[in-house]
């Protein structure tokens, strides 16, 4: 239980500019509703367009297929390869968000032995670019380790889930230390008094606690993570990027690149769009009632 | 067994001829300071789109308000990749000019698509982190500043804008951090920044692992240089009563 | 050697602590007896708080000792847990857990931490709720309690640990007027019941009315005590006459 912070109780207080909460990327409240509908409906005008327009000004030269139709006919393989994006996304998500929390509860230990590290491993991941990281994982881990008569094989996309799951727990250890250090020291005292070890404290009283300012920023980064999936085609697995950049070579076709790239934009956005306007919401939520 | 043992042998920067082949260092040092440029180049220009942005979003024109919400969502829940593949291969493709030898030739190099496609997405993120910013300067504060007999500018200038900006100090920092993290993209685009000239390098050397943990420590390393001058700035804008 | 009950209970010798630089108690000692209700009154900052607890071992002290049914708490060695069960604590912030209902967190350490029998706990649990008058809230979680509600499921919580001493830190002071007087009825009763309490408070009135010892502390130090009718009528410190003064 919180009290709120009077103005008294900050050092040198201007009566005018109360110190907000510290933003974070993810406490960006991002949408107006109103936004919601018009970024779809002209993001659907803008592709309609660019697909449209050209179809008529080729109609006359000759048997070549719509702009429209071929989009058509790509779209079963486009949405297969997505879904292999959201399924990357999902396995690095679960991997990342496991050793962030571990990684999260290490960095607030009360020795420095085991907080010190855990601060180093959190920045370096934090700090590294997503697609060096990538490549590391690609080009450094074995294909396959043999552990005592055991081969475990590790296929381009199973490394590459490893490599996204890197930042995905940086991020993670950064918002579990936010959201513990965040927890009144009243909390931890009264357990202590009440006869609770320092882990059945952080089990059953801090973590609890910690979920609810957790939530916002785990889907905003969920979001970050589902949109940086097409980095793996860089490093040679295919998912929607490197289908769409075959479609294309294969159409060979010059008026089909904006609306293609458009139209892989477009499944980007419709999956993206939703997570963020409730990250939003959730945020408003929660910064009121906490 | 052993293939675990050989990935963990300890000799990490055994084969560094970045150090000590004239020709690769130079290579090297090209790419640093291609990502560098791109790096500094990216956060001015992110910078003014988002503060240009933000000063729009509290226009009264709706039309004006709508569109910098729509270029905002859309830069922000999209593949920051994606966007760069359209602006060069898409955009970049139909924007030619006849070049001197009458063969077509690009309008815009690759970098300059790099530059223009990071700018637009880091700037897209500036505009909500620095509307969010004057959205946090109290109400209050601008009322008194209404009744010293400021102006609508005045008070944006010289009240909205210096506070919006410590308040935004934090979450800035970290998008730039990103922005520097995501001028790597630029490889896929064949810029010779730092990764590029890397995957050169060990793909002619064979001495991946080393080049690999040069990389990594050279990216840290810009970043630190980041973080440090990003802090020196917070401080500098620090005064008593506001932050810890 | 075991301690037996026309010992003190509680006692304090010599005790030193700072923070950094501060020096907050200098030198404190005193003993409590089993059964006997002691208030620590003084002005902000004369180490008050500190004081208890340390009693709990939640700071730790520099020099001295601390000694609760006999043994020393700032030890080492010291069975934590054994200590916790003796001695609970109410705090002035209440700090209930805001993720679990009344009941749960009155049931919560006798389960997680005693490893008691659920069915059981929750009984006492139930009768302990019904002790502080807060039938009808088990279910109800903290945000949704007043003040004074919560820091009775806060003292409840502590005595389902079936604590031998109750320490109350200022539990009144961040409670609106209308609600202190319910939770003073239920501390109140515990004393009546025979509880060992130490109590940090400003209420100067209730201290008068249920202490056997008040306590004035005042720069680190214990200034003056004794039974409350010599220490408010006949203080004899014009440390405790120029505090008292302030108050009445």
């Amino acid at each position: 239980m919180k009290k709120a912070v009077t103005p008294e109780q900050i050092k040198g207080h201007l009566p005018v500019l109360l110190p907000t909460r510290k933003l974070m990327l993810s406490d960006i409240p991002l949408h107006d509703r109103l936004f919601n509908i018009w970024t779809a409906g002209a993001l659907l005008i803008a592709f309609l367009a660019s697909a449209i327009g050209p179809s008529f000004a080729q109609a006359g030269a000759g048997p070549a297929r719509s702009i429209i139709t071929i989009l058509l006919d790509w779209t079963p393989s486009i949405a297969k390869a997505f879904g292999f994006n959201v399924l990357i996304s999902i396995f690095a998500m679960a991997i990342g968000t496991v050793l962030g929390v571990g990684l999260g509860v290490l960095q607030v230990s009360p020795r420095a032995v085991i907080r010190r590290p855990a601060w180093l491993v959190t920045q370096f991941f934090r700090n590294s670019p997503w697609l060096v990281l990538l490549f590391y994982c690609i080009l450094l881990i074995p294909f396959k380790i043999t552990l005592f008569g055991v081969t475990i094989p590790f296929p381009g996309w199973i490394k590459a889930v490893i490599g996204l799951s890197l930042p995905v727990m940086a991020y993670m250890s950064e918002y579990m230390r936010g959201a513990i250090n965040s927890i009144p020291t009243g909390q931890w005292e009264s357990a202590q008094s009440l006869g609770f070890t320092r882990g059945q404290t952080m089990r059953d009283i801090i973590l609890p606690q910690t979920i609810k300012r957790v939530l916002p920023p785990w889907m905003n980064l969920y979001a970050v993570l589902t949109m940086a999936t097409p980095l793996v085609s860089i490093v040679g697995v295919s998912e929607v990027m490197s289908l769409t950049r075959a479609a294309l070579s294969a159409e060979g076709r010059v008026d089909l690149l904006i609306p293609m790239y458009l139209y892989i934009l477009c499944w980007f956005f419709i999956y993206c769009y939703p997570i963020s306007t409730l990250t939003g919401r959730l945020e408003r939520r929660y910064s009121v009632k906490l | 067994m052993e293939t675990v043992l050989d990935w963990l042998r300890p000799d990490w920067f055994f084969d560094l001829s970045v150090v000590g082949d004239d020709y690769n260092r130079a290579r090297y040092l090209n790419g640093l300071w291609m990502t560098v440029k791109l790096s500094v180049i990216c956060i001015l220009l992110s910078l003014g789109i988002g503060i240009l942005g933000a000063a729009i979003q509290g226009a009264k024109s709706r039309a004006l308000r709508v569109s910098v919400g729509f270029f905002v969502a859309f830069f922000r829940n999209t593949p920051p990749l994606v966007q760069l593949y359209f602006f060069y291969f898409a955009i970049g493709t139909i924007l030619r000019i006849t070049g001197e030898n009458g063969l077509p030739q690009p309008l815009v190099s690759s970098f300059g698509w790099a530059i223009i496609s990071l700018s637009l997405f880091a700037g897209a993120l500036n505009i909500e982190i620095f509307r969010s910013g004057v959205e946090a300067v109290p109400k209050a504060t601008i009322e008194a500043a209404e009744a010293l007999g400021y102006t609508r500018l005045q008070i944006y200038r010289y009240i909205v804008l210096p506070l919006a900006l410590r308040i935004s100090m934090s979450a800035l920092g970290t998008n730039l951090v990103n922005l520097v993290k995501t001028t790597t993209l630029a490889y896929a685009i064949a810029v010779p920044e730092l990764l590029y000239v890397a995957a050169q390098i060990w793909s002619e050397d064979l001495n991946v692992r080393e080049m690999m943990n040069v990389l990594l420590l050279s990216y840290v390393g810009i970043v630190a240089v980041l973080v440090w001058v990003l802090h020196r700035w917070e401080k500098a804008l620090r005064f008593p009563g506001y932050g810890g | 050697m075991p301690w037996t009950p026309d010992q003190p209970i509680i006692s304090l010798k010599d005790v030193h602590k700072s923070f950094g630089q501060i020096e907050v108690l200098r030198g404190i000692s005193m003993d409590v007896m089993k059964g006997e209700v002691v208030c620590i009154i003084g002005p902000s900052g004369s180490g008050k708080s500190t004081l208890i607890r340390c009693i709990n071992a939640l700071n730790d002290i520099q020099s001295g000792s601390i000694t609760v049914e006999g043994q020393e708490v700032h030890d080492q060695k010291l069975d934590m847990l054994a200590l916790r069960k003796k001695v609970g604590m109410v705090f002035q912030q209440y700090n209930l857990f805001p993720h679990k209902t009344a009941l749960e967190n009155v049931m919560m350490a006798p389960i997680k931490v005693l490893k008691q029998n659920r069915s059981e706990v929750e009984l006492r649990a139930r009768a302990l709720l019904k002790k502080v008058r807060l039938e009808g809230k088990e279910n109800a979680y903290p945000g949704e309690l007043s003040g004074g509600q919560q820091q009775r499921v806060a003292i409840a919580r502590s005595l389902a640990m079936n604590p031998d001493v109750m320490l109350f830190d200022e539990v009144t002071a961040a409670l609106d007027p209308e609600t202190v007087k319910e939770v003073l009825v239920t501390i109140k009763d515990l004393a009546a019941e025979g509880m060992t309490c130490i109590l940090v408070t400003h209420e100067m009135g209730f201290a008068r009315e249920i202490a056997d010892c008040i306590y004035f502390t005042d720069k680190g130090v214990i200034v003056e005590y004794g039974p409350p009718q010599t220490f408010f009528e006949n203080a004899k410190d014009p440390r405790t006459k120029q505090f008292l003064s302030q108050i009445l």
